[in-house]
């Protein structure tokens, strides 16, 4: 992966599902030097359940536009799931869907 | 350097063959110590392992921090635990295997961190004769097994996900 750039706006993933207003909260995952794709993509995997395809996607989005959003919910569970990222070694933080 | 056969194969269901040379286990077992004494330090690589989790929000920055930081810190003393309970191991279990893993990535993301490697430095061989050359080899040698476990885990998880459609 490569070093992080800041773009402003945060291109939702394709084909990711509608934000509802129960799910206002999104967790985004930012690129880093380290972490290794094939790794990241596991993570991806092993967590949310993704398929590979999409684990593969959202780690390219990742890689190539320095961030991605990889999950949605309330606040309890995007902190739930930034955790889990964080466990893994993944730079991982959330905010408000607006 | 090390030669290039494969280190971690996976042999039938939940058991994985590790095929490490003494040499190369000894190196591992002394990075585990120095990660045990290094985890409860403000030592800034140590950082890398505990990201803020809001961007911009000092105070709940904090609040989760409080709330996470000791599972977190747990978490990886256990699998340091098991990582250096099964150091010497010639064949570990999927636990153990992904407790070595996540052991191994932190490694690195601590080494990188403090040798700030970037994503050109990975296209380029190492210097033998800049000062971290030795760091950066050991650095390398991490990624290279991390890459071994990720295929070898990966033959567990279903490529269809688990996700409800």
């Amino acid at each position: 992966m490569s070093t992080v750039t800041a773009p402003v706006e945060v291109d939702r993933p394709a084909g990711d599902e509608d934000v509802t207003p129960d799910r206002p909260w999104m967790v985004i995952v930012w690129n880093d030097p380290i972490n290794l794709m094939s790794y990241v993509t596991y993570v991806f995997q092993k967590l949310f359940g993704y398929s590979r395809q999409k684990a593969e996607k959202l780690m390219l989005d990742v890689h190539h536009r320095g961030k991605a959003i990889v999950s949605h919910g309330n606040r309890e569970r995007a902190e739930f799931d930034v955790s889990r990222l964080h466990a893994h070694g993944l730079w991982a933080t959330m905010q408000r869907d607006s | 350097m090390p030669s290039l056969d494969r280190r971690i194969r996976r042999t039938r269901k939940g058991v994985y063959e590790l095929r490490i040379p003494a040499n190369e286990r000894a190196v591992l077992r002394q990075l585990i110590g120095e990660m045990r004494e290094l985890l409860p330090t403000a030592d800034p690589s140590v950082g890398r392992l505990f990201p803020p989790a809001y961007e911009d929000d000092a105070e709940a920055n904090e609040e989760y921090s409080r709330l996470i930081r000791d599972d977190l810190t747990a978490e990886r003393v256990a699998a340091l635990d098991a990582f250096e309970r099964t150091v010497d191991a010639r064949r570990v279990s999927e636990d153990d295997l992904v407790a070595w893993m996540g052991s191994i990535n932190d490694l690195r993301l601590v080494l990188g961190t403090r040798l700030e490697v970037t994503e050109e430095m990975y296209d380029r061989p190492i210097d033998d004769t800049t000062p971290n050359a030795n760091q950066l080899a050991v650095y390398h040698y991490l990624g290279w097994l991390v890459e071994q476990m990720v295929e070898a885990l990966s033959v567990s998880i279903d490529p269809a996900g688990t996700e409800p459609a």
